[in-house]
């Protein structure tokens, strides 16, 4: 898809209408119709869209003109704001009971992801609340489902109520409310079958286990891939159930999750968490900022910055950095920040977390191989070498070698040469700056421009720059 | 006679479509029921039609690009027929479904299962029905008479293997699995090994479900696609993307990046009984050329068919044609 981020397509549309101050209100229906057509990509019920595109739109017209910004930026400041008001302002923490029971029912449909939500939620809870949580499996259809539950249960050390596939629901959750008093559990997640939102008999069967339980939260877990018919399975379970909360699951994926918007349109009660990955422990208070910057397709900091921080040795990279500013940097260390990197995931999935590198990330392909012929590069190298990146850089002969040890060419070598240079010299000017001068909004503001690129560009030794 | 009515002349393919009309009859309620409306005879075909057409097409998940060319077409071929009567443009949307979904080709439903030893495939992200679809698979072999075998391969998430074996003892057919946590490709290899000492016609592997940008899980489904090739030359003679039929425009990275590591030879599309229909399919079909073969119809061992557009569509526009 070409143009399948809301910059870009807003780019598109102001081409036609550059050199003006303000926009006029055929140039903002214009606009609207990029904002509906990338709003759909992501999967955002067309309803929705249309009554979200008409808000924005009268806000639009209201606007004054920001300073700085151009009225492209405007316009996608205004939906990005709309969009996070939308998808529930800011972040809102779980709060418990602290004296008594506390009950939760998880529904949806099937492989939306209740069981494996339901270990998560048991495990945050006993973290973050101190509670003491109890599982009870009522999912008797599936094949195994229990069993999952209990397997989930034991890995995390949190006791499952269960009685076979025999019992109804509805009685099974009520003998689990007497065990939980009886054995002092303080909150109980009740882990419903997955179903239909159009199977009568089964959405009568929690309502039975609903009232039977009368629980404090009933949650709708809904899988974040989920397209259009979002709208209808949240009208469906809502409307049955009115439940309290919802949780989107499988935010770990690369889909830009438009079924939140939809969900939180149609039913109004808050998204509480977010699923994040098959780890236990993946599962997040949901951040409607960093949801609406996905839906957009702006880029997704946040993600990239935990992705960064999940993945990084802290100690490795304190070494590193050190070894940096003091010019001590050498193909060893090259080669760790190489492999930091790589436990990432590609290349191109990372950048296009970037806000604005999506264009970068279309247009210069990045190619992971990169980094494996700069591995093999490396790798070709004798431990001296490595060691003392000034022989590699005297001795042609030795580059030579190298190039034909990797099977690259010489001036990937001397490219890779220049790159290790252009990252110490890069570091030791951030690491002379002054961290109060740095800007929160604009990091990048007031580091000192790089020293002017002495290589000569066309073929040939030391031309061209490398490039990731 | 019109395209759709030489369509479903035949009783066999009459009765065959009464399936999809069960199964898809919220889908064609809730969505396509308003075109049926939309298209009540009289009606002028302008802008706010062509609009409501491709909202239409939009909420089924057909994606954006696709549903906008769609209508495009449509719109040039209401001026090159001079088409000014919308309840003709019933014909006009249906044929064109069925040209952009065929694409001139004959498209093969048929599983590949006839080789001394077939080797299916299963793979897809979490939460779409893998398992559930392998049993029903299970069930149409055998009831074709051949000897099936379960592999268990999704050795990851707690309790899968079981859900197999509980699907395997129902359906009565052949099991294959190893301890969970261990390297599925291993499970494949003695799986394909103790399925050539017996005599085992199909070998139905199961996969642990994955997000198709986690790059590690990538690999490890490249090594069991590779592991299974290695065994038997030309196998996975199937390797069926299994598409939920809820998903929305993510489907189709799902559909190319497991295209790039697996080699897909189709799709089998779950969940239709419900109110969602599985759009992006027919975009997949359209962009990368793979086909629908199966799709899921409930939760029990014959909700299961072979997909055909001509009953997908008439499923879709039955009302429209009586």
């Amino acid at each position: 898809m070409a143009f399948d981020q809301l910059s870009d397509r807003l780019q598109m549309a102001l081409r036609r209408m550059t050199g003006k101050a303000r926009l006029t209100e055929k140039d903002i229906e214009e606009m609207m119709r990029e904002v509906r057509l990338s709003l759909l990509e992501a999967d955002v019920n067309f309803k929705v869209v249309k009554s979200f595109t008409k808000e924005v739109k009268e806000k639009a017209l209201d606007e004054k003109i920001i300073k700085g910004l151009n009225p492209g930026q405007q316009v996608i400041k205004i939906v990005h704001d709309e969009l996070k008001n939308l998808l529930g302002g800011d972040t809102a923490e779980y709060a418990v009971k602290s004296d008594a029971l506390t009950t939760v029912m998880l529904t949806g449909l099937q492989g939306s992801g209740k069981t494996t939500t339901a270990g998560k939620l048991a495990l945050y809870m006993r973290k973050k609340h101190a509670v003491k949580p109890l599982l009870v499996a009522l999912d008797v259809y599936r094949p195994a489902a229990i069993e999952q539950l209990v397997t989930l249960g034991q890995q995390l050390d949190i006791p499952v109520f269960e009685q076979g596939i025999d019992a109804k629901p509805e009685l099974i959750a009520k003998a689990a409310i007497a065990y939980a008093k009886a054995h002092g559990h303080t909150f109980v997640i009740f882990d419903t079958a997955g179903r239909l939102h159009i199977d009568e008999a089964m959405m009568d069967e929690l309502t039975r286990i609903k009232n039977t339980v009368n629980p404090d939260e009933i949650f709708l877990v809904l899988d974040a891939m989920t397209g259009q018919d979002a709208v209808s399975v949240a009208d469906h379970f809502h409307g049955s159930l009115s439940v309290t909360g919802s949780i989107i699951t499988k935010l770990d994926g690369d889909t830009r999750g438009g079924a939140a918007l939809s969900l939180r349109h149609v039913t109004g009660v808050p998204i509480k968490f977010m699923g994040l990955g098959e780890k236990l422990d993946a599962l997040e208070v949901f951040h409607p900022e960093r949801m609406a910057g996905r839906i957009l397709g702006m880029g997704d900091m946040m993600t990239l910055i935990d992705k960064v921080t999940d993945n990084v040795d802290e100690d490795d990279m304190m070494t590193l950095m050190e070894k940096m500013s003091s010019g001590k940097f050498n193909y060893n260390d090259f080669l760790k920040q190489l492999k930091m990197i790589k436990r990432m995931g590609s290349l191109g999935g990372l950048m296009k977390l970037i806000p604005g590198m999506n264009k970068v990330t279309k247009n210069a392909t990045i190619d992971d191989k990169q980094i494996v012929y700069v591995e093999a590069m490396i790798q070709s190298m004798t431990t001296h070498e490595r060691k003392d990146p000034a022989l590699v850089k005297r001795s042609s002969s030795r580059r030579r070698r190298i190039a034909q040890g990797s099977g690259r060419r010489v001036a990937e070598v001397n490219r890779l040469i220049d790159n290790l240079d252009q990252q110490v010299q890069t570091f030791k000017r951030m690491s002379t700056m002054d961290p109060s001068q740095i800007d929160p909004k604009n990091p990048m503001k007031n580091i000192p421009a790089q020293a002017p690129n002495k290589r000569k560009k066309g073929k040939g030794k030391n031309r061209g720059g490398f490039r990731f | 006679m019109g395209f759709i009515q030489k369509l479903f002349q035949s009783k066999k393919a009459k009765q065959r479509a009464q399936k999809y009309r069960i199964g898809m009859e919220k889908t064609r309620e809730r969505v396509f029921g308003r075109l049926d409306e939309l298209l009540a005879a009289g009606a002028p075909i302008d802008e706010p039609l062509f609009e409501e057409i491709e909202e239409i097409f939009i909420a089924a998940d057909m994606g954006v690009d696709v549903v906008l060319s769609l209508v495009e077409h449509l719109r040039n071929t209401v001026a090159l027929k001079r088409i000014r009567d919308a309840a003709s443009l019933r014909e006009e949307i249906v044929e064109a479904m069925f040209e952009r979904y065929v694409q001139g080709d004959i498209v093969d439903t048929n599983l590949d299962v006839d080789h001394p030893l077939s080797v299916l495939l299963f793979v897809g992200v979490n939460g779409v029905g893998k398992t559930t679809t392998i049993a029903k698979v299970a069930h149409l072999l055998q009831a074709q008479g051949k000897r099936v075998m379960m592999v268990a391969g999704d050795t990851f998430r707690a309790g899968a293997i079981n859900q197999l074996r509980v699907w395997s003892e129902r359906v009565g057919c052949d099991f294959f699995d190893k301890p969970q946590g261990i390297d599925p490709s291993s499970v494949m290899f003695d799986a394909i090994q103790k399925a050539k000492a017996t005599d085992v016609d199909v070998l139905l592997c199961d996969t642990a479900g994955r997000l198709q940008n986690k790059t590690n899980l990538m690999k490890e489904l490249e090594k069991i696609h590779r592991v299974i090739g290695r065994e038997i030359p030309d196998a996975p003679h199937e390797t069926l993307l299994v598409l939920d039929a809820t998903t929305g425009q993510n489907g189709m990275s799902q559909a190319k990046v497991f295209n790039e590591v697996t080699r897909l030879s189709g799709v089998v599309l779950t969940k239709l009984d419900g109110t969602a229909k599985g759009g992006i399919a027919l975009a997949i079909k359209e962009t990368l050329n793979i086909p629908i073969k199966l799709i899921g119809l409930g939760e029990k061992l014959d909700d299961l068919d072979y997909f055909d557009i001509e009953e997908y569509i008439y499923g879709m526009f039955s009302d429209l044609v009586t």
